[in-house]
């Protein structure tokens, strides 16, 4: 009996590229793979003699840990490449590294790079698969997707529910990919920041905008707040941390004037005390930990599911 | 040797024609124009069905020599230029090094009487290296020929150096084009400022970076009483400031380019680095108000921006990638598509954008078809539709944002000083 | 494809599942280690009829849980459309029992090598026995059925569909040919 096609895209660019039944079904998937990381062998061949190769331009240990847990689940080989350690500093173009790592006939590409745009202009150039993990400030697509299947496991689905964002929205990749996959799948989102971290026009993403976070809270079932990284603060953008953690900071007592039920979200790692407080990051709304374990499931499903794409592509059907 | 260009549609505003009319050649210049000529020319071209107008002159182009000849050559892109109808171009002096000096002058001098395939003239720098600080030697620029001063790349920052330039070149009677950026607010900008860049998580530079300076730039020019022509407008605002300039007699003419009234910010919505150019891919209205300027008067001359770039500069991640696009051999062609096919302006009208009006900014006696001046002319199928190839390309570079596109309105013959320097078939 | 002929109707597949739970009964000598698990889609179907005719025969519930083999197949590559990933829900251990693997049809036998891979996966079972509702030859792994509802000799061009009244709304066998 054949199923309906229903993904043949050969790459995971970002949520904006993906309709909403193409959300859902990599969400659904996803489901199935949760299943396999609860057995005792947590490792289905479904990948064996693939190789994906991990390509990072920018230092991550737990995406990339996920990442490789996920391909490892799968049966496929994993091949970590660091900036530090590649050919970039002698000056190879990103299109040249791609083209050698084709060469070595790997499988796909899992790409975070510090530059918007890098991940498609890569899948444009590539025939292989091209799973972006996070470009410049533009999509973090598998963060997204695991916050998404963690918000849907609590809370049953998405249409209809409120989620708010608190935190840098002007510099983050994660905002950006949560504000295309909950919009699609039918929530309302509300970012909230200091006005100098709200970029321009992010209304037209289809998102309300407030910078009090009591308000922004108030009609929440679920709040996923942004890492701030003092760090980064490259034009001075960034209030003090202990202004931020007055400001914005998720506290209990913000919490008290919440929906009682409010999910607590966080793309890790935390800052204590700045974006939340240690009582909230602990508490049994706080949801950080699944986002983890959710994330080793819906990375194997997005490795799986381009794998998959490009197979049949390559294959003539008659 | 005498050619007879037979039968076109002669469209030369200069002196009011548009209409079917024969041209006799007699060496390098125009002997007559008229209707039935026929006294024993050496050749006869069937223009027939054709416009034939004035030689292009396109006064915005980067040649890239000397200093980066990877990328283009005064060879290559005169060469590019034929293709594109171009018989004359002003080259930008934001070459290695800097046309800041008389040697340097002489330098670039010697290279286009010794490779170019058609006139080329020289922009001079306004600052020392372009770096906006020390005055360049105005007058013995001068002496070498320069045609124009610009900093273009980089606008004049202090308005005190602005203001010394200005009050000599009016002296000497030398037009100052400006790059209208300040680069204050548009630092590490690579798209346009908007709701696109936000959503591409990519640097915005905003419409107030440039129009702001054109504010500055023509205050200054109002109290110098000098010449000034504003570069690459791609804004509204910028539109509109120029619009009021003018009427109140400031001595001000300004271009766009082709990829201003044709594309939008949404071209690099797939992070096309073929569509990244300074100033950037504006929004719908502002290419709107781009398109009403040229139609009103307001915006006088259509410029390339021609700014080839190797493909190492260009095949990169968007933020790292070059600005610039190349243009000269898709102008004439983009041009047609969408200002005189869409009715924008008739013939006549885009042959003052891109003749008549850089000549007479650029104080050049060329841009006409009168009897007696220079056999430059470009003879073009009004309706033929072709499709925009690299393999087409004349130029060393294939930068250009209109890749694949089909346009209509094909360049069939230039020729320059009375030779056919370029033919299509 | 067409239909060729109605190999089973409902009574006989009925019957077919009787005689099947008796031969497990009395195979395994009774039920007490016994355990189902059905391949999706139809295998689970079976599998949960045979328990159902179990408990009727013996009185006593025997666990039936679902094996999803999309990730353990060989064949993945060479499928033109894209197979869809299901769970697999035994909520049991199977370690130590006496597993009975249940599939409408036995044709390759590859189907059977992937949930075998799947199974021993999940843990180390006593022993894994195999009932088939149909089957239809042309093995190309050396796996035997334990327990077979009908032999149905086939020719390679044809195909063996089961239907169920759980799917397809009624209980059926048919063979299918090719059109001319």
């Amino acid at each position: 009996m054949s199923e309906p096609v229903t993904w043949n895209k050969k790459d995971l660019l970002g949520l904006e590229y993906l309709s909403a039944q193409e959300i859902a079904f990599i969400l659904d998937t996803a489901d199935s793979f949760k299943e396999v990381t609860t057995r005792e062998i947590k490792k289905v061949p479904a990948l064996r003699g693939k190789t994906v190769v991990n390509l990072f331009y920018e230092p991550s240990t737990r995406t990339r840990i996920s990442f490789e847990l996920a391909a490892k689940r799968l049966s496929a080989d994993v091949i970590n490449i660091a900036a530090e350690t590649s050919s970039i500093k002698k000056g190879e173009t990103l299109i040249d590294t791609g083209r050698n790592i084709e060469a070595l006939k790997a499988d796909i590409i899992v790409m975070r790079h510090n530059y918007s745009g890098a991940a498609n202009m890569l899948a444009r150039h590539l025939n292989i698969s091209v799973v972006n993990a996070g470009d410049g400030w533009h999509e973090h697509p598998t963060q997204a997707l695991l916050d998404i299947f963690t918000l849907r496991e609590k809370l049953g689905n998405i249409e209809g529910r409120s989620v708010t964002i608190v935190g840098d929205i002007a510099h983050s990749r994660v905002a950006r990919s949560n504000i295309w996959g909950l919009t699609k799948l039918g929530a309302k989102v509300t970012v909230c920041a200091p006005r100098m971290l709200i970029p321009v026009g992010i209304e037209a993403m289809g998102v309300s905008v407030t910078n009090n976070i009591d308000e922004a809270l108030k009609e929440a079932d679920a709040v996923n707040v942004l890492r701030m990284q003092f760090e980064r603060d490259e034009q001075g953008a960034f209030p003090k941390q202990m202004e931020y953690f007055k400001k914005f900071g998720i506290t209990e007592e913000r919490l008290r004037r919440a929906k009682p039920e409010l999910i607590v979200m966080h793309p890790g790692p935390i800052n204590r005390g700045i974006e939340m407080s240690s009582e909230v990051a602990d508490c049994p709304q706080s949801v950080i930990l699944d986002q983890v374990t959710n994330g080793i499931a819906v990375r194997m499903a997005a490795l799986f599911l381009v794998s998959q794409a490009r197979d049949i592509k390559n294959e003539d059907p008659h | 040797m005498k050619i007879l260009i037979k039968s076109g549609r002669v469209i030369d505003p200069a002196n009011n024609v548009d209409d079917i009319r024969d041209i006799l050649i007699d060496n390098t210049r125009i002997a007559r124009v008229g209707k039935g000529l026929n006294n024993g020319a050496d050749k006869t071209i069937d223009a027939a069905g054709k416009i034939v107008m004035p030689g292009l002159i396109d006064m915005h182009v980067h040649l890239r020599e000397p200093g980066r000849e990877d990328k283009e050559t005064i060879a290559t892109g005169t060469q590019a230029a034929l293709h594109g109808g171009v018989t004359t171009v002003l080259a930008m002096p934001n070459t290695i090094p800097a046309i800041d000096s008389a040697e340097n002058a002489r330098l670039i001098a010697s290279i286009i009487r010794d490779t170019a395939r058609i006139q080329v003239l020289v922009c001079g720098a306004i600052t020392k290296g372009r770096l906006g600080e020390e005055l360049v030697d105005l007058a013995r620029l001068k002496k070498e020929g320069i045609a124009a001063i610009s900093d273009d790349g980089s606008s004049v920052d202090s308005p005190d150096i602005l203001f010394k330039a200005m009050k000599k070149a009016r002296e000497l009677r030398i037009p100052v084009i400006c790059h209208c950026e300040d680069k204050t607010m548009s630092a590490g900008g690579v798209m346009n400022l908007g709701a696109n860049s936000t959503r591409l998580g990519l640097r915005g530079i905003s419409n107030e970076s440039e129009y702001k300076r054109v504010q500055r730039d023509l205050s200054i020019a109002q109290r110098t009483k000098c010449s000034v022509h504003i570069a690459h407008i791609s804004c509204a605002e910028s539109v509109e400031i120029v619009a009021k300039a003018k009427k109140k007699g400031v001595k001000v003419t300004c271009e766009t380019a082709p990829h201003y009234f044709s594309l939008t910010e949404e071209a690099v919505l797939d992070y096309d680095t073929n569509k990244k150019m300074n100033p950037p891919l504006r929004t719908a209205g502002d290419r709107d108000a781009v398109r009403q300027g040229l139609a009103d008067g307001v915006i006088d001359v259509i410029a390339s921006d021609h700014a080839p770039h190797t493909v190492a500069e260009k095949e990169i991640e968007f933020d790292r990638a070059e600005f610039g696009v190349t243009g000269l051999e898709t102008e004439f062609g983009v041009s047609a598509t969408y200002l005189v096919h869409t009715g924008l302006l008739d013939w006549a009208g885009l042959c003052r954008k891109m003749a008549l009006n850089p000549a007479r900014i650029l104080g050049i006696d060329k841009g006409t078809l009168s009897a007696g001046s220079d056999a430059d002319i470009v003879i073009v199928d009004p309706d033929a539709e072709w499709a925009v190839k690299i393999a087409d390309f004349a130029s060393k570079s294939r930068n250009s944002c209109f890749l694949n596109e089909r346009l209509k309105g094909k360049v069939i013959k230039t020729i320059y000083r009375g030779t056919v320097a370029y033919s299509a078939d | 494809m067409k239909e060729k002929s109605v190999v089973l109707d409902r009574e006989t597949v009925s019957r077919s599942l009787v005689r099947m739970a008796h031969e497990i009964i009395e195979k395994n000598k009774g039920v007490e280690n016994l355990c189902l698990v059905g391949i999706r889609t139809r295998g689970v179907f079976i599998a949960n009829r045979l328990a159902e005719n179990i408990k009727k025969i013996e009185g006593k519930d025997v666990p039936a849980g679902t094996l999803d083999i999309t990730l353990y197949r060989d064949d993945l590559t060479l499928i033109a459309y894209q197979p869809v990933v299901h769970k697999t829900e035994i909520d049991f251990d199977i370690s130590g029992k006496d597993v009975v693997l249940v599939d409408d049809v036995l044709y390759s036998g590859r189907t059977i090598r992937a949930a075998l891979d799947a199974l021993i996966d999940l843990g180390r079972p006593n022993t894994i026995q195999l009932a088939v509702l149909i089957d239809r030859g042309h093995r190309e792994l050396p796996i035997r059925p334990d327990y077979v509802g009908k032999n149905i000799p086939t020719a390679k061009d044809e195909t063996v569909q089961v239907r169920l009244s759980e799917s397809d709304g009624k209980d059926e066998v048919v063979i299918m040919e090719k059109n001319e």
